[in-house]
Order: C-alpha cells, then structure tokens, then sequence
C-alpha cells in the first residue's frame, strides 16, 4: 500500500515537472500569457519547481502519517475498549490485549478470541482501512492543490531557477541536520529510557552497586529485586576484557608500525597494508565465531595442561580476539603519526649517526606521541564498545573479578542480553540496557572527543 | 691521487674543469667517477672531485642539478632513500666510504650535517645537543657531557642567548636560531666534515649573516662543504666553489676564480644570471 | 670552560676497541628492534592466516551435502487422490524404509533407521506429488539429504573408531548407512540447499536464502536513504555551509557519530523506530534506517573529500560563465567527484553488511524459516544468520556458520573489489 502511495507521489511529480516545463516553453516560444517578455529561467526549471512542490510537501506528509498511524490507531483503540478488558491490567498486560487484537485482526488465531476482543479487531481493522484511504485521498488532493498554485505563479519573470535552488539548499540544510538529529536521538532516547529506570533503582545504587542480577529482579517483585543492578561488575568486566585486548592489541600495532614505517621495503609494505585492511575488514560477528570455535578451546587446554581451570568463557579469550580486531586499528594510527613526523627530524637525527632503532625510539617515536596516544584512547572507545566478541565469547553472569581466567561480563553483553527475546518497555530489566547504554555512550563520547582533539592538535602541530 | 692527474685525463673526466690551486690544503674528501640513480633514473654522472680539508667548499648550480645529491652521498644519507644506489668512489681520509665493513654510523658521526630547513628534535635545547654524544658515547659523564653541549653552542655562537634556557624546548627558538642550534648539534660529535645543504634559504638576511659569520669560524677547524642557491653566498664563504649542471660537475676551481674567469660557457652563462 | 674545551679538542678514536664494542651493541639493538617488529607482523599476519584456515578447513565441508537416493512407491491408499496435500506421506516413507531394510522389524530399530533420512522427507515427496498427481500409484527415485549426523559421517567428521557410546549415532546405524553406500545410493553433490533454502532447526535443510534476501532489502533501505542524504549534506558542508558555529557542531558532530558504539544505534532503532513509531520488529526496513544512521557518517566524510579533491579552478571556470553555484555542483563538481564519492559509499554498505549488534536489538535475530517478501516482513540478515548458527548446538551448524562467515567474506570481497576497481579505473588525480 505505502509503495504504491509513493509510487503515485512519483507520477504526480513527473506530471507537474511535465507541466511546467510546458508552461516555460510557451514562454519562450511566446504563445502564452506575457508573452514577449524576457523569461528568467529555462523550461526545465519551471518543471522542477512545480514537481518539487507537488512531491516534497505529500512525501513529508505520507512518512509521518504512516510513522505516527500505529500509535495513534493504539491510542484510539485503547480508549475504546471496554473498562472490563483494560481495568487493573499494568502496561505490559495492556500491551498483551493490543498485541492479541492485532493478532485476531490479522487472522493469526492461537487461542479462541473472546467477544470483547472480536470486536475491537473489527474495530481495528475498520480503523486501519479509513486511516489507509484517507491518507492515499489526503495525499491526492494535497498534491493537485499543490500543482495548481505552484502552477499559477509561473510567469515568464519568474524566478523558477532561484525557487528551485532555494528548495534544494533547503533540502541540503535538512540532510546536514540529520547528523544532528541522530545524536539528539541517541541522547533522548537514552535518556529518557533511563530515567525511567532511574526512577525504579537509585542513581547511586546503579552505579556504585556491586551486584547485578537483573533476571532475578525480573522473577521477584521490584522491591525484592533492588540492589541487583549494581554496575560495579558490569564495568569492572567490560574494562578487564577492553584491558586484555589493548594488551595484545597495543604492542602488536605500534611495533607493526614501526617496522612499516622505519623498516620495511616498499614491497613488503604494498603486502602488509591491504592484510592489515583485511583485519580492519573483517565483521566482528566473525571474530566472534573465530573466539568460540578456535581460541577459547585453545585458552581452555593450554590452561588444563598447565593444570589452571580456565573458565569456558574466560575474559583471556575475549579480550584476546577483541585484540586481533583492534590490532590494524592502532598499526594505522600510529602508522599515520609516525608518518606525520617531518622526515627532515628522521634525517637530522640519522645524519647525526644515530641507528634506525635510536631514530625511532628518542626521536620519531616522542615526537609521535600525541598521535599515538589519541589513536590508543580511540581504540579503547572502540574496545569498549564492541559488541559481537563479547556477546559470542564472554560470560553472561557478573561476577566482581580482575582474574583473566574467569569468565566476567561486559556492558554490550548485558544490553544484548536484556533486550533480546520479549522486550517489555516498563520492567527495569530492559530499562536497565538503556540505563547501561547511556554510561557507555557517554564513556565512549568523551574517549573519542578528546582522542579527536589530540589527533587534531598533533596534526596541525606539523602542518 | 692529485688534483693534476686528474685533470689530465680526458677520457674520464674531459667534462670537468679542474682549475689548481697551489695552495690548496690537503685533501679529505675525493670522489671518482661518482654516479647516482634513482630507481632507472640517473641523476649524477662521473663525479669527480677533491676537497679540502680546513676549508669552505661549495657546491653551485640551477636547481635539480644533482649538488644535494652529491652532498647526500657523502655521509650516505642517500642510502635512507628507497631505491637509491651509488656507484663509483667516495674517500674519507682516503678510505672508501661504500666500503661494506665501514660503519655508516661511524662515517655519519665523523660527517656532520646541517639542513636545508632547521630540523631540531622536539626536545630541550640542551637534549638537542647531547643528542649525538650520548647516543655515540662520547662523554662519560654529566659534567663531560655539560661541557661538550657549552662547547658546541659556544662554537655556535649561541651560548650567550641560550645559557640561562637550556630547558626550553629547541623548537621555540627564532629560525636563525634553530639553524645555529642544528649546526652546534652537528659540532657536538666533533666531526671532520660538517656538510652544509642551503642552510640560509630558509633565514632571513641577519641571520644569514650569523650563519655565515660561524661558517667563516668554523673553517679553522673543519672541513665544511655548503650547497647554496646564493653566488653571493659562494663567492662570501668559500675557498673553493663546484659548479654542478644536469648532474654533471662542469667546473671546480678557487672561488674567485670561478666567479671571475670561469672557463666552461655553462658556468659563465650561470654566474651571469643567463638561466639559473 | 677548559674541561670542555678539552672534550671537544680531543679527537674520539673511533676505532678503539670501546667504540667499536658500543657500535656493535647499538647495531644489536637496532636488529633486535627490526626483529620485533618482523615478530608483530608475523604475528598479525599469522592471526588472520589462522582466522581463514580454520574458517575455511570446517566450511568447505557445507558446502557439499550427503544426499541419498530413495525409491518411493506412493501408495493410493495414504493420498486422497483429489488433494494430494492430504496424506499419510510419513507412511509413505516408512513403507520406502521397509523395502530397502526388510529385516528390520523391531518399531524401536524401524524409529532409529528413519533417522537417516532428513526429518523432512515426508514433505518433499508431498511436494512432488503435489506437483505431479499423476505420481500416485507409481515408484520413483526421490534424492533426500540424509541427516545431519550420517551427513557428519560420510565427511569424516564422525569417527566410527571411537567407542559407541561416545558418537551420535550406533554401530547397527552405521551399518544401515554403509549398506545404502554399496548399493551406490550415496552422493556427496554441491549443497545448492546452503543457497536456496532458509533457516531450519535440522541443519541439512538449512540454508541462507531468507538472510540473503533479508540483508539486500536492509541494504537497498540502507543505501536509498544514506546515499542521496549523505552527498546532500556533504555537499551543502563543503560548497555552500558558512564557516560559522553552527557548521562546526555539525563536523563535530558527524565525526563523533562515526566512532559510536554500533549498538548504540541499536538502542536508538528499538527506542525510536520500534517503540515510538511503532514499526515492525525484525523488518528489513527498520534494520536498513539504523544501518543508514551509522552509513552516513562514512559516505559524508567519503564524499566530502572527493568534492575537496576537484580543484577551485573548475569551479571557478564554471562561475566565470554565469553558470549558478547550484549548477556548478551539478554540472560539473558532482560528475568528477562521483567515482570517490560511489568507492566511499561502497566501502560503508560492506560495513553495514557485515554489521551485527544493532541488528540483533531490532530483532533481525528471529527464526524465521522463509525468505522476507518484503521491507515489513520478519527477516534476518546474513551476519545475524551466522550468530544465530553460532549459538545452536548440532555439529553440522559448525560447519555451515563457517560456510556463512565464507559467504559473507565473499560478499565483502566482492564489494571491496569493486570500489577498489572503481578506484582505479575511474579516480583521476588532478
């Protein structure tokens, strides 16, 4: 249905384009109104101008009728209902009777409706046609409307270029914004999600907790369930495995380049940069798969044969693959930041007999500092942030441990967990992944603003 | 090998014009039949040339020439660029300096450089200077290593401005400055030959004149070849001027005698602005 | 003064023993830092050696499967013949079991020997008859895939050596399986199934279809939304934006969106596109529009560099004939930056494809046993496909989540050679 409401936009559009470059031509050839005037702008532009005008306003109009239908549809269904079926119920039991009636309405029958339900789906599926028609005849009558008036005002002085570049800039000032509107998003819906569990479980508790048992909170009723959502050992296990992987990531990178930058032939470089974008590539759900099948087995029986029980899930594995994805990571930026440094520096000091190793360790490498510093704090936001590893190959359970063998869980885990399979937006078990959303946002915001500014500084330092 | 041998024979160096000079100090730099390629590409050809010790050598001629490139051969910092390769013979106190069991280290040590932009570390002042002793070894301990960093920024001439600032970072020196700090680092290893690559074309005139003025100093104790744009600056600084063309060494005698009956029409169309 | 004179004056004997002994440790040093780094390579490289050879040594085996062929009688009396969709086809199968292993009697065995064949045999033969009624009363030879364990077997994955008790299926099955082997019933073809075929709990059924189709319609939604709005905007930052305040917080902003967390946008998807508009969880359309979100940094950055990269001389040749700046961008800048704009807007669909954690908050993480039929339906995507197949426990979805994970490589492989083909074919530099 919205398709073909699109398709018909389309159509009208290219019909008022078709119109008002007809329009234009007769001004030029001088067979219609003023004519003999000078015309301002070429036929085309008389076209665009009115198909602007039919398309735009209805397109704008039809994605938020059909974004805002369902809640509104929701919202009037709901007041219908009979106070038997709603009195007593919580939200989420509302939701259930909303989700039933929509069920019976689509024909998905589990169990045999009652009466009352019947017929809220009639009511429903009533709802949901009218809405439908008086959107498509809504959406026509907007578009003629449109194209008569835009129509009307097309003269030969008409100014349809400046119109339609106005429209455009417009446009273009929108499509700017939505970077904005993203991040506005992002912070209000965090935000307000955790608020609501703010208000269920205190701040303090929240954050300075040391348990976090948020099934159990789910089981129990709330007041039995506090003082399960303590973070402490939720944060405790995302920095251990984030601290596990920039241990085998950190290394690795900057002595990768190092050699790059200081060592390696052309030849060798043309080879290890496109493998190292290959890392770089690679989605993290196969890092994940790759920490499941292969290193946390191989972590496991080097453990057993050195006779330590290591924990199936240990934050060792975890952190160890979350290194290998950050590796090409760091090697960029620090391959980056050595670059940067002025290759007179790298001459004055090896005309002064100093080795390549010296060059590198009391020149290149102080010099390049700032750079590499900010590409490390960027690789700890991404650390932090990772997801699939985690989820795939840590623990589920938060237990207060800075031990690498045991199994610890991270802040992505616990969102993941907490809101996949049935997602109820009022048991502070799902709000609690908002809640935990919002801290990682912000730890990951402030990473990256002040790695941007570090990186930014250096590079200009030397520009 | 001396100055007349060379210049008599015509089937290897016909295309260089040696010019004697009977007081000319004993040699401590000589190249032969020097060549450099970069990749396929040949950017000097047949360098033949000897160079005084205790004296001011410099290097003229149109950019592109080949005169840095020659002057980079001599502490083989042409080997840092990828794909370079050199061939013929370049002696230091008649040793070869491509010689394989040579330390490039060693030879860099003992032939300084100063370059074209001053390039000091990111580091104090006195950090800059210490540089090359400490990492060479050269002084035992902090009181030997306090007295080469006031030596060389004494030979420098900058002790005077610097002295109460050795902390401050080098890079927050004016640019004059910063070259005569690049030059006293290079003086801190005590060198035999201190190469010089434009060393003013980044100054303004006054501290060019300082620059000079050390150079001029400097030529008592060391053997000092400068690659300079400036004929002027030749004609000021030097005992001795080479005249390089599409890299190839066309003439080299004493300066004035460069600058005042050069024999090649090349050099002569040179120092009389025809191109250049 | 003197003592430094001293220290300067005096020349070093670089040849003495001392100096040559700390050359030579420096000379150490600087090989033993060489070799460091040669180590970190080395190991970076080995990593990812390793990543493929363990992802490649257990997926080939998906991508051939265990088939046998059966003969099938469809006997008149489990069928009504006026719809075939009605029958006892399980009777059907039991009755082909019976004339391959007559001596097997015992309902115990006869239960353990219908375990061969895939759980679904019974709905293929229904298929084919369904397809063709005139089958009804005749034999025909139908090729079932044999189930997942006897498919483990015939690939050696399975080690008929170990002790009973300790594999999957018994000795008495093995026995079964070797005999439809020597009457040359047996066939290891291409497993077309991995590419036709959706999710399915028995993993010899089960196939990427539905992630396929489930991640070009989270692509093409990705793709229709970021690439207009992303050069939109990039172009209005770079040709026309004032350099003002409100600029700057847009490039802060677009750059720090690049490095959000991806699930982040997760949260944003089910807070905002779920929960407030009320879309529909596990659509395409939805797992598209937050795939858009994280995109449009990368094409916005992208592209801004390409129209960077166009030099001021054209435009100004433009504008010297009259031309507006709305045409000089059209005309002209557009044209000669779009083939860096299209490899940037590559590369950022490659990401969204291989993009899993905001996917699995939308939902796109579902069981869902056909392909979508379009933006609104419940679907998942590729990489949500290989975690779901991660998580199950069979052997043979070992197997096929490494198959997966190769597709999808494939996919990615594909995506980059093009923006790299594009990249040198169609970039000039100025």
């Amino acid at each position: 249905m919205a398709g073909y409401v699109f398709l018909l936009i389309l159509i009208l559009s290219v019909v008022g384009y078709y119109v008002g470059r007809s329009a234009g031509n007769r001004f030029i050839s001088g067979t219609g109104a003023g004519a003999g005037q000078v015309v301002h702008s070429l036929p085309g532009y008389h076209g665009a101008f009115v198909a602007v005008w039919v398309g735009i306003p209805a397109f704008v109009l039809v994605l938020l009728w059909l974004f805002l239908q369902g809640t509104v549809i929701d919202n009037l269904l709901l007041a219908s209902l009979p106070a038997s079926l709603t009195e007593g119920q919580s939200a989420s039991g509302i939701q259930l009777i909303l989700s039933e009636i929509k069920n019976v309405a689509a024909g998905r029958i589990f169990k045999e409706p009652t009466p009352e339900i019947e017929s809220a789906a009639a009511v429903y599926l009533r709802w949901e046609a009218i809405a439908r028609w008086a959107m498509v005849v809504v959406a026509i009558a907007m578009m003629l409307i449109a194209m008569v008036v835009a129509r009307g005002r097309l003269s030969p002085r008409f100014r349809a270029r400046n119109n339609f570049e106005f429209v455009l800039s417009a446009l273009m000032i929108f499509c700017s914004m939505i970077a904005i509107i993203t991040t506005i998003g992002i912070v209000a819906s965090l935000v307000f999600e955790a608020s609501e569990f703010f208000r269920r479980v205190p701040f303090n508790e929240f954050l300075f907790g040391l348990r976090w048992e948020p099934q159990i909170a789910l089981r129990a009723d709330q007041v039995a369930g506090k003082g399960a959502f303590g973070a402490i050992p939720v944060f405790t296990g995302t920095l251990l495995i984030a601290f596990i992987a920039m241990l085998v990531a950190t290394p690795i990178g900057i002595y990768t380049a190092i050699y790059l930058v200081e060592y390696s032939s052309d030849r060798v470089r043309a080879t290890v940069k496109p493998i190292m974008e290959i890392l770089a590539g690679i989605p993290t759900v196969v890092y994940g798969f790759f920490a499941v099948l292969i290193v946390a087995p191989a972590v496991r029986d080097t453990g057993s044969a050195l006779g330590i029980a290591v924990s199936p899930n240990s934050a060792l594995a975890a952190g160890a693959v979350m290194g290998i994805m950050i590796i090409p990571f760091i090697s960029s930026l620090s391959d980056d930041a050595l670059k940067a440094v002025p290759r007179t520096m790298r001459d004055g000091s090896l005309a002064l007999g100093a080795t390549r190793a010296e060059t590198m360790v009391k020149v290149m490498l102080p010099a390049a500092l700032p750079g590499i510093m900010g590409g490390i704090l960027l690789a700890m936001s991404r650390a932090i942030g990772e997801t699939m590893i985690v989820v795939m190959a840590a623990g589920l359970i938060a237990s207060l441990t800075v031990n690498p063998i045991d199994s610890v869980t991270t802040v992505t885990v616990q969102i993941v967990t907490l809101l996949t399979g049935d997602t109820e937006f009022d048991s502070p078990k799902t709000l609690a992944a908002f809640a935990l959303g919002l801290v990682l946002f912000v730890v990951t915001l402030c990473l990256n603003v002040v790695a941007l500014r570090i990186v930014q500084k250096y590079r200009e330092q030397y520009e | 090998m001396n100055q007349a041998a060379n210049a008599e024979a015509p089937a290897r160096s016909a295309e260089t014009i040696v010019v004697d000079d009977p007081n000319m100090n004993p040699i401590r730099v000589a190249a032969k039949d020097t060549s450099v390629y970069y990749g396929q590409k040949q950017a000097l050809f047949d360098v033949s040339i000897d160079i005084p010790e205790r004296s001011v050598t410099s290097f003229i001629g149109p950019s592109g020439c080949g005169k840095s490139t020659f002057l980079r051969c001599i502490n083989r910092m042409n080997d840092t660029i990828d794909g370079c390769r050199v061939e013929g013979l370049i002696t230091l106190d008649e040793r070869n300096i491509y010689d394989p069991s040579l330390d490039v280290v060693e030879l860099r040590a003992r032939v300084g450089m100063v370059f074209q932009k001053p390039n000091p570390f990111p580091k104090s002042i006195y950090d800059n200077i210490a540089y090359g002793p400490r990492i060479h070894g050269l002084a035992t301990n902090k009181s030997e290593l306090d007295g080469v960093v006031e030596s060389s920024l004494r030979k420098a001439g900058l002790w005077e401005e610097v002295k109460d600032r050795l902390d401050d970072p080098g890079t927050g020196l004016s640019g004059g400055q910063q070259q005569r700090l690049c030059i006293a680092r290079a003086v801190a290893v005590s060198p035999e030959v201190i190469l010089m690559d434009e060393p003013c074309s980044a100054l303004d005139p006054i501290a060019t004149a300082k620059v000079e003025e050390l150079i001029d100093e400097l030529k008592e104790n060391y053997c000092i070849i400068i690659v300079t744009h400036s004929m002027q600056q030749a004609a000021r600084v030097s005992q001795r001027t080479a005249f390089f063309h599409l890299g190839i060494l066309v003439e080299v005698g004493p300066t004035e005698h460069i600058f005042t009956n050069p024999k090649d029409e090349r050099t002569h169309d040179y120092i009389t602005g025809r191109f250049g | 003064m003197s003592t430094a004179d001293a220290a300067l004056t005096q020349k070093f004997d670089w040849s003495s023993e001392s100096a040559a002994a700390r050359r030579r440790r420096r000379h150490r040093a600087d090989r033993r830092l060489r070799t460091i780094g040669v180590v970190a390579i080395s190991i970076a490289i080995g990593l990812l050696g390793i990543l493929i050879v363990s992802l490649v040594s257990t997926g080939y085996r998906a991508f051939v499967q265990t088939m046998v062929t059966v003969p099938v009688y469809v006997d008149p009396q489990f069928v009504n013949e006026d719809d075939p969709s009605k029958g006892n086809y399980r009777a059907i199968v039991k009755g082909t079991l019976e004339t391959l292993f007559p001596e097997v009697t015992d309902p115990r065995e006869q239960r353990e020997l219908a375990r061969l064949l895939t759980n679904n045999t019974q709905f293929m033969i229904r298929a084919k008859v369904v397809a063709d009624p005139k089958l009804i009363g005749t034999t025909f030879d139908i090729r079932v895939p044999v189930s997942d364990p006897f498919d483990q077997l015939n690939k050696g994955v399975i080690d008929r050596d170990l002790p009973e008790d300790r594999r999957k299926i018994n000795d008495k099955q093995i026995g079964w399986y070797d005999k439809l082997e020597a009457e040359g019933r047996v066939s290891t073809p291409f497993n077309w199934g991995l590419f036709v075929n959706s999710d399915s709990r028995f993993p010899e059924l089960a196939g990427l279809a539905g992630a396929i189709v489930g991640s070009f319609y989270a692509l093409l939604v990705c793709f229709l939304i970021s690439f207009p709005v992303g050069i939109a905007a990039a172009v209005y930052l770079e040709e026309f934006a004032p350099k003002n305040r409100w600029t700057d917080l847009i490039e802060v902003n677009i750059n720090n969106l690049a490095a959000v967390p991806s699930i982040v946008f997760g949260l944003l998807g089910l807070a905002v596109f779920l929960n407030f508009f009320g879309l529909p969880r596990s659509a395409p359309l939805v797992g598209g529009m937050v795939l858009s979100l994280m995109t449009l940094p990368t094409i916005i950055i992208v592209t801004r560099a390409s129209l960077k990269a166009v030099p001021p001389s054209i435009r100004e040749a433009a504008l010297g004939m009259g031309a507006s700046r709305h045409q000089v961008i059209t005309h002209h800048v557009l044209p000669l930056a779009l083939p860096g704009i299209l490899t940037g807007t590559i590369i950022g669909l490659a990401q969204a494809l291989g993009e899993t954690a905001p996917l699995l908050l939308i939902g796109m993480n579902a069981f869902i046993t056909s392909p979508p039929g379009g933006l609104l339906d419940a679907s998942t995507a590729l990489p949500t496909q290989i975690f779901i197949w991660a998580d199950s426990p069979e052997r043979g979805f070992v197997d096929r989540t490494s198959a997966a994970i190769l597709v999808l490589l494939g996919f990615l492989i594909i995506m980059n050679g093009i923006a790299i083909f594009l990249r040198q074919r169609l970039e000039r530099t100025w």
